[in-house]
């Protein structure tokens, strides 16, 4: 007999649902909340109805320049992950069906790193940086960024691979591919559904990124995540500027986000079900 | 051309040897089954002949020409595996045809050669499919369309079969059968089932912890098995192996007789038994007989032969028939 649940208790666990979405959900809708209200009516205190003005939205086009950290945050995420692609899909080729047996303690290193909170190695990359003159550039926080969400890109990919039989890539291999045919015609089209969600959460996870883009950047390098922290500084406390600044910042994930979601469910979830 | 040519291969993981040392000769056009038990290596010697694991030490032969170094795709040989191993993201006319856009042949040509196996193989309204929307018989043929567009020199056959249910399974077994009349290439073909390998080689290899134990046609293992391993392989049901008085009295240390090899009566007979389970399988009737001084015995009956458990029978085995061993198992002349 199927498990029957009573509509009562469905629209008691949807409601449930409802409330801890909502509440996870609240401080990004607060935001944008805060960012159609005026500055005097953000300080006045909680108030969920805006009065609309697109005054803050105004100001931070006018005063501040929001297209060099748009730019600089495009640039960062998308050539981060590219990068990081290039390092991982080999590296999870040979992790997949080349394994050693040491394979499987590189794979849990690789994890422990993202254990090891960041500012633990501040200081030792800030000097490296200083010396290599990487401060406050592109390239230097892109190869960063692509550091630090290495390990989640090759481990996604790694289990992704996982899931291709190796009889298919030795069939291939009988049927005279050569490693770059077999690579091209069966692996890739293959994969290209993990590849594309890897893609995508590196991209979600690079653009968020605000340790290392606050602390090694200054203007010239300086991504979204940096722009928002500049607001509350030396002026004081803008809180529907701030808004309006993160707002925009947020806003091309989101949408990103919302038309990848089923793509992002399937890759994370990948494996754990058929 | 495929007469291929094993000396001395040897495998090893590390400290184990899979297969210790192997000298085999396939001749060109020979249907060649490789059977033994789960682990016995037939597997992995049939990867050692595809290329697809390297060899530990030892020469492999293809037409005369030393292969052991060679990539898979450079000995001319196609493989069919158990899992089918279709490309899930191609049609079954963009597999067929995978081989020869490998082999960089022009476009009219593939599509010539791949419409051809499609016709052989029933396959031609399925052509546009993806292998997710065929039966299992049916991926099992695009399988083999895959191997045989390129012409290779020969065919490789890793437990095709396994997957199959036991009905489909009788007719590809035919089917490959007369492939092999067809095409006349030579064909090595892996299974762990004995009845796979009497009914379609022409030499079977009987396996055994990496080693040959015996080589020859399926009658010839049949016949005059060459120890007791083969001897209780090759058959079914299983020879009845027979220890102590009984088997000293003919010299041996073991004697073992075949169920079929047996007279049976209800009145009288060499040996007295009393029947524990009777398979009545329509045109035979299959006895486990608990035999008075030897022990449990397995006899194969006709169907008309109405016995039920706790009967008693009577057992003549075919003095013509008995095959003696000795202690080391060997078989005795």
């Amino acid at each position: 007999m199927a498990r029957s649940v009573s509509t009562r208790r469905t629209a008691v666990v949807t409601l449930v649902a409802w409330a801890v979405a909502l509440l996870i959900f609240f401080p990004i809708l607060y935001t944008i909340i805060t960012s159609f209200k005026s500055e005097q009516e953000a300080i006045q205190g909680f108030d969920l109805i805006p009065s609309f003005t697109l005054e803050s939205y105004r100001d931070v086009q006018s005063q501040y320049d929001y297209f060099t950290p748009f730019m600089n945050s495009v640039i960062l995420s998308l050539g981060s992950t590219i990068l990081a692609l290039i390092v991982a899909v080999p590296a999870a080729w040979s992790m997949a069906f080349a394994p050693s047996r040491r394979t499987k303690d590189i794979l849990m290193w690789m994890l422990s790193t993202k254990m090891m909170p960041a500012v633990a190695v501040l200081f030792p990359i800030y000097m490296l940086f200083r010396d290599l003159g990487l401060l406050d550039s592109r390239i230097g926080l892109t190869i960063m960024l692509m550091l630090i969400n290495l390990p989640i890109v090759v481990w996604m990919l790694y289990t992704y691979f996982r899931e291709i039989p190796g009889e298919i890539l030795e069939a291939a291999r009988m049927d005279g591919a050569s490693l770059w045919g077999e690579i091209v015609y069966v692996l890739t089209p293959m994969a290209v559904p993990g590849i594309a969600s890897t893609m995508l959460l590196n991209i979600i996870l690079a653009w968020n990124e605000a340790f290392w883009t606050i602390r090694l950047t200054t203007t010239n390098a300086a991504p979204l995540t940096a722009f928002i922290a500049s607001f509350s500084s030396p002026q004081g406390l803008f809180w529907a500027k701030l808004s309006a600044a993160s707002t925009l910042a947020i806003a091309p994930i989101l949408i990103m986000g919302w038309f990848s979601q089923k793509q992002l469910v399937r890759g994370l979830t990948f494996g754990a079900v058929k | 051309m495929g007469k291929i040519v094993l000396k001395k291969v040897n495998k090893s993981f590390g400290d184990t040897a899979v297969i210790p040392g192997i000298d085999l000769t396939i001749e060109n056009g020979e249907f060649v089954v490789f059977v033994g038990p789960s682990g016995c290596g037939k597997s992995t010697l049939l990867r050692l002949i595809a290329g697809l694991e390297d060899t530990t030490s030892g020469v492999i032969e293809i037409d005369g020409k030393d292969v052991t170094g060679e990539a898979p795709a450079k000995r001319q040989l196609a493989m069919v595996f158990q899992s089918y191993a279709l490309y899930p993201h191609m049609s079954v006319r963009k597999n067929i045809a995978f081989p020869l856009k490998m082999a960089k042949m022009p476009q009219a040509e593939i599509d010539r050669k791949v419409e051809d196996a499609a016709r052989i193989l029933n396959l031609t309204n399925y052509l546009e499919r993806r292998p997710g929307q065929l039966s299992g018989g049916q991926r099992q043929r695009v399988a083999i369309g895959r191997a045989i567009v390129r012409q290779p020199s020969a065919f490789l056959f890793d437990e095709p079969l396994s997957n199959l249910d036991a009905a489909l399974r009788g007719s590809m077994r035919i089917e490959i059968s007369e492939l092999h009349q067809q095409l006349k290439t030579t064909m090595i073909y892996v299974t762990h089932d004995q009845v796979e390998a009497m009914t379609m080689a022409d030499k079977i290899v009987v396996l055994n912890a990496g080693n040959i134990e015996q080589v020859g046609s399926p009658l010839e293992l049949y016949r005059s098995p060459r120890n007791l391993f083969v001897a209780g392989f090759i058959g079914s049901p299983k020879m009845n192996f027979v220890t102590g008085p009984y088997a000293q009295a003919r010299n041996a240390a073991t004697v073992g007789v075949r169920p079929e090899h047996m007279t049976m009566s209800t009145s009288e007979g060499e040996w007295r038994g009393t029947v524990t389970v009777a398979e009545h399988l329509g045109a035979d009737t299959f006895l486990h007989i608990n035999v008075d001084g030897i022990g449990l015995v397995t006899a194969r009956a006709s169907g008309e032969f109405a016995v039920n458990h706790g009967d008693t029978v009577f057992i003549t085995p075919d003095p013509n028939r008995i095959h003696r061993f000795d202690a080391n198992g060997n078989a005795l002349a």
